[in-house]
């Protein structure tokens, strides 16, 4: 509780680079979800096993949904969405692994994976539509509003890594306020409070870097 | 009792998220509302409709979301506080 949520935990120095405990999380994530891809494709099989019905049904639905957003083709963009929802819904529901803290509850994290959706909306956007096309959607539908669009472009992208953040950490901090107050029972409430908050934030980050992509390919409105 | 500027702080981040957190419930409570009564006529078209509503109540919770970052900076990365 005394820390302060916007400093990182260092663990150890790898040479000169810090690394923070949010950084170990998210390499133990990315190895559990690389193993488990590798373990259910390892032979893949048109009458699949289990685990790969479990992934092949997870992709189809993301596909699905993805489809539903952007109204055209997905799998072009269901490599960067679909890894983000499954990473997210990792991250934020690490903390139910006990001495886990999620990855997403510091600031260094959201900033990264909103930074990515930033850049890509960008490339998607110029390589579905040419770059002058695209460069032309911030002067429409008047210039003189040149200067309100790429304001709420950085508006976004800030607002979008801080509701991610301010939502786990915020979760976090109530947890530990709870504990504090009444220790043995009462925090089991919020805790199952926080996988739904965990899996609507993941769905509502995925949902809107959806949104922002088919804005820039030019398939919906946004 | 003498108002210092480390209690201002703590007062100032409190009123951020108290009046900060009025208007978003009152907004989420309304679109939240709209959305029943939209499923309500048109069943069918709960599905576009609950994702639109994810992402309108996500834009809302944003404001929210602003004032407890303004909280957080005033309580501990205060720039005026040593």
């Amino acid at each position: 509780m005394e820390t302060s949520p916007l400093a990182p935990d260092i663990l150890f120095h790898l040479g000169p680079v810090p690394i923070s405990l949010p950084v170990v999380t998210t390499w133990a994530i990315m190895a559990v979800l690389t193993a488990l891809s590798w373990l259910g494709l390892r032979r893949a099989r048109v009458h699949p096993g289990a685990l790969q019905t479990a992934l092949e049904i997870v992709v189809e639905t993301l596909a699905k949904q993805v489809t539903e957003i952007i109204r055209r083709d997905p799998w072009p963009y269901l490599p960067l969405l679909g890894t983000l929802f499954i990473f997210l819904v990792f991250a934020n529901l690490s903390a139910v692994v006990p001495g886990m803290k999620p990855p997403t509850g510091h600031i260094e994290t959201p900033a990264a994976l909103a930074a990515i959706v930033f850049l890509s909306v960008h490339v998607f956007g110029v390589r579905s539509r040419g770059l002058l096309d695209y460069a032309r959607r911030y002067i429409r539908p008047n210039p003189l509003l040149l200067p309100l669009n790429v304001l709420s472009e950085i508006t976004r992208t800030f607002s979008l890594m801080v509701r991610l953040f301010g939502n786990m950490m915020s979760h976090e901090f109530v947890i530990a306020i709870v504990v504090f107050l009444a220790g043995l029972l009462l925090p089991i409430p919020f805790m199952l409070l926080g996988i739904l908050i965990g899996i609507i934030q993941a769905y509502i980050f995925t949902v809107l870097a959806a949104v922002f992509i088919g804005a820039a390919v030019g398939s919906v409105e946004a | 009792m003498e108002l210092n500027l480390q209690m201002l702080s703590i007062i100032g981040a409190a009123v951020a998220v108290s009046f900060g957190a009025t208007g978003p419930a009152l907004a989420e409570g309304r679109a939240i509302a709209a959305a029943m009564d939209a499923i309500a006529r048109q069943p069918e078209s709960a599905g576009p409709l609950s994702r639109t509503l994810f992402v309108g109540l996500a834009m809302i919770e944003t404001m929210a979301i602003y004032c407890l970052v303004i909280a957080l900076l005033l309580l501990y990365a205060n720039p005026f506080i040593g």
